[in-house]
């Protein structure tokens, strides 16, 4: 097979579904639009904060601790990405493919450990 | 470019192109309208069994035992204004609730209901389950966002942390999955499995499932992991500010969401369509029923045990949540995986 001449066909009823989805979700907002009401007033689109007016901005700052748990969710999630084609190939490769994986965790696990000692996971 | 070039680069002529994307249309319109009916049921479902768990009857008025009530609360929802706050951010807050039922919808593609009845046969099954549910993180921060309200704020952050640590060990638990069967194509691993005597990985894979179960109910925003929507402390989470269609649109997705993950659980550990061989020898009358029977009691199990939970279990606490998935179901989930590794090293 020529670089380029693979065409997944195998792919299209995904993409059949992923168009009727976004139409549907679209398809009921649209018809719902039709019969609903309309009858907004000021109070009425203020943000609910349990009847009193607002008070300050919503956006303020909020915990680091999220950051944190984006910055290791990234590191890890692109380890669980390395083991995928690891865990498919894995009867073909055999033990090179065990040793390698163990020093590949064994390097995370560090990582992980170094996290847990500095409190990342604690909130 | 006229219509024959455009559909030839999918290999297809025009005529053929056009049978197969009818067949495709037809699956997908039973797929669609049964998951609708489902979502409907669902709710009634969830009222009555979390009744008469609680020693109350549920709801009874609308038709024979409240049956039609599904369809009473969707009629309803369809009337009621859709209010977009007035300092939203009103792109963006259209868009979410489409990308929530968009992201869970889509992922049923990949299912295979029985070994004849799937929308698509895709070697990265998993993968693809992986990215959709993935994407679904996004209605969630775009939601919390964009409505500019401190409830939804919150909100939306801790259903985004939550989603994306809980993500992980849900990976991890899978990767052990595609170590065994030595595939990401669903249909391949649910075949894989018919070569033990038990038919099903969740004996030797027990731990990972136990994994996946409580990464389950974390991935969809359940009891006891529904801090997002902590009604108690922030109302309704993400989704305060919506209402009408667009709320239904978010508790679609939830709901798909539910079956996706009950579905990739019972093909991923459960067997999926099949019968485990030691009972069909027992009892070979089981072989005339139908695999999509199977498939759905299974996938029915797996929502009574949502519900189930739900009525059992008190709330976590989110120190806790967040302990409970970087601090045991990650190692456990690596441990596991190393563990499986070998032994399947060894044999």
């Amino acid at each position: 097979m020529t670089p380029g001449s693979y065409i997944p066909t195998e792919y299209f009823p995904v993409l059949v579904l992923i168009l009727v989805s976004i139409a549907f979700g679209l398809g009921v907002i649209l018809i719902g639009g039709l019969v609903r009401l309309k009858r907004p007033y000021k109070e009425k689109l203020t943000p609910y904060e349990c009847g009193n007016p607002m008070v300050g901005a919503p956006r303020e700052q909020f915990s680091v601790k999220f950051y944190i748990i984006a910055m290791l969710f990234v590191v890890f999630d692109v380890e669980a990405v390395f083991l995928y084609p690891w865990a498919l190939v894995y009867e073909d490769i055999g033990l090179y493919a065990l040793i390698a994986m163990i020093l590949f965790i064994d390097i995370l696990l560090a990582g992980y450990v170094y996290a847990w000692q500095k409190k990342a996971f604690d909130w | 470019m006229n219509f024959n070039e455009i559909f030839g680069t999918f290999g297809l002529q025009s005529t053929s192109f056009l049978f197969q994307l009818l067949i495709v249309l037809v699956k997908i319109a039973v797929v669609i309208a049964i998951t609708m009916l489902h979502v409907a049921y669902a709710t009634y479902f969830e009222r009555k069994v979390i009744g008469h768990m609680q020693v109350r009857v549920g709801p009874m008025r609308v038709g024979p035992h409240g049956l039609l009530q599904p369809i009473a609360d969707g009629v309803k929802l369809f009337f009621k204004e859709d209010i977009i706050p007035s300092n939203a951010d009103r792109t963006v807050f259209q868009i979410a609730p489409l990308v929530a039922v968009f992201a869970t919808l889509s992922s049923l593609a990949v299912i295979p209901f029985y070994d004849i009845f799937y929308i698509a046969n895709i070697n990265v099954g998993i993968l693809y389950i992986f990215a959709m549910s993935s994407l679904g993180a996004y209605s969630l921060i775009m939601s919390g966002w964009a409505s500019n309200s401190k409830y939804s704020f919150l909100g939306g952050l801790r259903s985004t942390a939550q989603v994306v640590s809980y993500e992980i060990a849900m990976a991890f638990s899978l990767v052990s999955i595609m170590l065994m069967a030595g595939s990401m194509n669903l249909i391949e691993i649910v075949q894989a499995q018919q070569q033990y005597w038990y038919g099903m990985y969740l004996i030797p894979q027990f731990v990972a499932y136990i994994v996946f179960l409580i990464a389950m109910l974390a991935e969809t925003n359940r009891t006891p992991f529904d801090l997002p929507e902590a009604e108690s402390e922030l109302v309704a989470g993400y989704f305060v500010e919506y209402s009408g269609m667009r709320f239904a649109l978010f508790f679609l997705g939830e709901y798909i969401g539910m079956i996706v993950m009950s579905s990739l659980a019972v093909v991923c550990f459960w067997g999926g369509w099949t019968v485990p061989p030691i009972l069909l020898k027992f009892i070979p009358q089981l072989a005339i029923v139908p695999g999509i029977v199977w498939f759905i009691l299974k996938v029915y199990f797996h929502i009574f045990l949502f519900y189930w939970i739900r009525a059992t279990l008190p709330r976590y606490r989110y120190d806790k949540l967040m302990a409970l998935g970087w601090k045991i179901l990650i190692p456990v989930a690596l441990a596991n995986l190393v563990v499986t590794s070998i032994i399947k090293y060894i044999y």
